[in-house]
């Protein structure tokens, strides 16, 4: 296993990075070591460098290859995620395949956490042993090349997966928009104003939507699921399923008198948020898209008792289909976009907050559809009795975020949200406004702003989190009070204890991963934080990719969010996807498992072990096989191998075998006796 | 306490020991990553092998590390439920307490093999479980192990060899030395492994 001896010429280039190394890193020591304790193990020339990867560094790299045949590299600089890119590339312009050289961490691992300068030196030797050892062990690799497939799969009809399969459908790409509820608009299509600027949500989302129902490129699926995803980046096989409309979508026209006549009433729990009713046919807005009604089948008097059809008989084109059934389509695409939003706390769970038992508490969503003109109450806010407008109305902060006992996560748009209903409360009633709150967070643009202009209004800001909203009156003097809500807070600005009566309290619900989120990622291969969110590839430069390559997600799916960041991942994710069918291929990491099939003995243990179902058993050769399109690169079924049929490129065991012997070797090499003294000034020009 | 930790602290010179710690690419290196950006320091004792995924962990590479010198190991990946494959770390964690009980057996204190999950945030914790692991580590004093094993015959190094060399086919367990290694304390019963958060 030892290097050298296959003739390597091993240049080792150890990085100053100006005295963020060299400050605690002897970095001439590190290379005088290297050349002479190394050359053994093939180091044929070691250098330093005050910036290894400024064009000086790489041109260096790139001479010494040329000229002196270097055939493997390692730079001892900064974290492999920070500049491997760096450093591979330049090897592959000197014409050294570019997985030959090994980029090993002295920088974030070793001097700046460690402040003995000859403990660091010792260590920064040893982790260049390491990479040495190591890089003696790799193979020239090419990069995987995938055709990318021009077709992309949305997931989610919210504001982010419209803003997706917009982008993508104009830049002239077929987009299959995939959406669970019978429309498209997603939750913004509930809200009255958008925040900060009160925008009326509708005037500017219909058009958005109108244009995706509308457009060549864009193939709809509401009312639908993915139930299967199988293939890779560039080309994926998803699996549609079309839930039974009991509507011939061909002959419906979106007249609505179906909806009309059918004598079922239903409340409706997803776009009115439990405040209003819909029909057992219906759309569940006026502006639907597409605007083909969805019968209920659950709420159907004809499938209850077989006797009705209602709308079938008024139905002017005879659209009505009673024996439809749900039915299944392939597609094929190259690319995926996760844009499934999120659910809202149910706050029944923060029991003192008595939202179910107390019927003039109301959830945040309940409340958007209050206030909104086409909303169950026409706009008006009243309370749950439908006529008695509030006096005075108290809104709570943080339901179900910022708190240990559900979610630690801030939900990022309460406190704006929380704000808009103030001003919208003071807009539409005479009401006092009481906002009840931890911190006001108003990062974003023109949003402290609207704080101020909210805050001249006249609305009461209380700091504290609210411990008990409550219809029992507990003092004489709040008889006056009988039939009010009384909100029992700890005023932490004034350090008093506050009963606050109030008709009607709203609660800034926390956002919350779909229920069904680990199933969604399961399905679709993502990572997910223990909450349900997806993981981003990186969370600052990253930030819609996912661990998946060809799999992006926008919007609430990672998070929670407002519409302007939804709208901007969207946007970034389709840039992403636009880029990828432009070029027609991608290169992928050549870092995959691959079966030795001589020694597979077909035992299947690794079968079961791959998540991305890359690994398959060839009955007829009685041997596993790894699709190197699938394979991620894990390693888990290299290790769990019981025969070492499998391998890794990349991180084989002979270079990881190796890496730990290069990492333990220079400890065994000198004894850890006595270390040298640092002197003050000994940083290395 | 071994001899030669007692002979380090009799000439006032603390033992170091040397600890290879293991961490995946996604979460726990990039946590050392994160305590280096923001400076947040730990003993000089570990150095760092990076892997894919802590499910690549090949048992091997535990035992290679002690037979080869390592007075401690330290295997870090994602925590549970936030692998970025998935559920691979908890493959990995299989394997971690069977390979606790198996060092165990094999005279080396189950305290030397230590698991740290780490998200890419958690540099200060990443930091903090080093510094733990390294006085934990220094305590137990040096292992000894690549001494005990050199050039002695039927030796662990030699197991490791056969183990790694034996075709699957024949099924055959490679032999394990009856007593445990010379200078290595006997087997302290397996501790509780922290999992949750």
């Amino acid at each position: 296993m030892s290097a050298g001896q296959d003739g390597e010429r091993i240049g080792v280039y150890v990085c100053h990075c100006g005295s963020n190394i060299a400050g605690k890193v002897d970095v001439a020591a590190v290379r005088d070591w290297a050349a002479e304790r190394l050359g053994s193990h093939g180091v044929v020339l070691a250098r330093d460098n005050k910036f290894m990867c400024s064009s000086t560094g790489q041109e260096l790299i790139e001479q010494d290859i040329r000229e002196l045949g270097l055939t493997r590299v390692v730079v001892a600089a900064c974290s492999p995620h920070m500049h491997e890119k760096t450093f591979r590339a330049a090897c592959a312009r000197a014409g050294l395949n570019p997985y030959l050289c090994e980029l090993v961490s002295i920088r974030e691992q070793v001097s700046w956490v460690h402040s003995d300068q000859a403990a660091a030196t010792a260590k920064a030797k040893a982790v260049v042993a390491g990479g040495v050892y190591r890089v003696a062990e790799h193979a020239p690799l090419e990069p995987i090349r995938v055709a990318i497939n021009p077709t992309t799969l949305v997931v989610g009809g919210g504001i982010a997966g419209i803003t997706t399969a917009l982008e993508l459908a104009d830049a002239g790409f077929p987009v299959h928009l995939v959406e669970r509820e019978p429309s498209i608009g997603g939750h913004m299509a509930q809200f009255d104003k958008t925040f900060p600027t009160l925008d009326c949500a509708a005037c500017i989302l219909t058009p958005k939507m109108n244009e995706v129902g509308t457009h060549p490129n864009i193939t709809l699926h509401t009312w639908s699921e993915v139930t299967n995803v199988s293939g890779y980046v560039g080309s994926f096989q998803v699996t549609i399923r079309h839930r039974a409309r009991y509507v011939n979508a061909d002959l419906c026209t979106g007249c609505g008198i179906c909806q009309e006549k059918c004598v079922e009433r239903v409340v409706d729990e997803a776009y009115e948020a439990g405040l209003g009713y819909r029909k057992g046919i219906y759309m569940p807005f006026p502006q639907a898209i597409p605007k083909v009604p969805v019968l209920d089948r659950e709420h159907c008097v004809y499938f209850e008792k077989g006797t009705c059809k209602a709308c079938e008989k008024f139905c002017p084109t005879g659209a009505i289909d009673f024996t439809q059934e749900d039915d299944e389509v392939t597609v094929e695409v190259g690319n995926i976009v996760v844009a499934t939003g999120f659910r809202l706390f149910d706050p029944r769970r923060v029991e003192p907050y008595g939202y179910g038992r107390l019927p003039n508490v109301f959830t945040s969503l309940e409340f958007e559809r209050m206030s909104n003109a086409a909303g169950p109450t026409g706009g008006r806010i009243v309370l749950r009795d439908g006529v008695t407008e509030p006096r005075a109305v108290g809104i709570v902060h943080c339901v179900g975020s910022r708190d240990r006992n559900y979610n630690e996560y801030c939900s990022a748009i309460c406190c704006m949200q929380s704000l808009k209903f103030a001003h919208l409360v003071r807009e539409h009633t005479d009401a006092d406004v009481y906002e009840f709150y931890i911190d006001i967070r108003a990062p974003g643009k023109a949003f402290d702003e609207f704080y101020q202009r909210v805050l001249e209004e006249g609305t009461v800001f209380v700091r504290g989190r609210v411990a008990e909203v409550t219809d029992a009156l507990r003092f004489p003097d709040e008889a006056e009070h009988d039939g009010r809500l009384i909100v029992q807070v700890e005023d932490t600005l004034a350090g008093v204890q506050r009963r606050v009566p109030v008709d009607m309290v709203v609660l800034s619900a926390a956002l919350e991963p779909p229920k069904d989120a680990y199933d969604v990622a399961r399905r679709f291969g993502l990572s997910c934080s223990s909450e349900g969110w997806v993981i981003e590839r990186h969370p600052k430069l990253d930030p819609v990719a996912t661990m998946t390559e060809g799999i992006f997600a926008a919007g609430c799916a990672l998070g929670p969010r407002d519409i302007p960041s939804s709208v901007a991942n969207g946007a970034a994710a389709s840039a992403r996807i636009l880029g990828r069918i432009y070029q027609g291929e991608m290169l992928l990491e050549p870092v995959r498992a691959t079966v030795d099939e001589a020694r597979c003995s077909g035992c299947k243990v690794c079968n079961d072990l791959c998540p991305y179902n890359a690994i398959t058993f060839r009955a007829d050769a009685g041997v596993s096989a790894v699709s190197p399109a699938l394979c991620q690169g894990c390693g888990t079924c290299i290790a769990a191998c019981p025969a070492g049929a499998m391998t890794g490129t990349g991180f084989s065991d002979d270079q990881v075998m190796a890496q730990i012997e290069g990492l333990l070797s220079a400890s065994l090499a000198a004894p850890p006796a006595p270390v040298e003294v640092p002197t003050p000034e000994a940083v290395p020009a | 306490m071994s001899d030669q930790t007692r002979a380090a602290a009799a000439d006032g010179s603390r033992f170091e020991p040397v600890i290879l710690g293991f961490t995946c690419n996604w979460c726990s290196y990039r946590a050392a990553d994160l305590a280096g950006t923001a400076r947040i320091g730990y003993p000089p004792n570990i150095r760092l092998v990076r892997l894919m995924c802590s499910g690549r962990l090949d048992p091997t590479f535990v035992l290679a590390a002690f037979a080869r010198g390592a007075d401690g190991v330290v295997v870090s990946g994602c925590w549970p439920g936030e692998c970025h494959y998935q559920v691979q770390n908890l493959r990995m964690l299989g394997r971690f307490l069977l390979l606790r009980r198996t060092i165990a057996r094999l005279g080396i204190e189950p305290a030397r093999l230590q698991l740290v999950w780490a998200s890419a945030a958690e540099g200060q914790r990443f930091a903090r479980e080093i510094a733990r692991i390294t006085e934990e580590v220094r305590a137990l004093g040096p292992l000894g192990w690549s001494a005990a094993t050199d050039g002695a015959a039927g030796d662990l190094a030699g197991v490791l060899e056969a183990a790694a060399g034996a075709e699957a086919a024949d099924g055959a367990a490679p032999a394990l030395p009856a007593e445990p290694v010379d200078g290595a304390d006997p087997a302290s019963p397996a501790e509780p492994v922290e999992v949750a958060r």
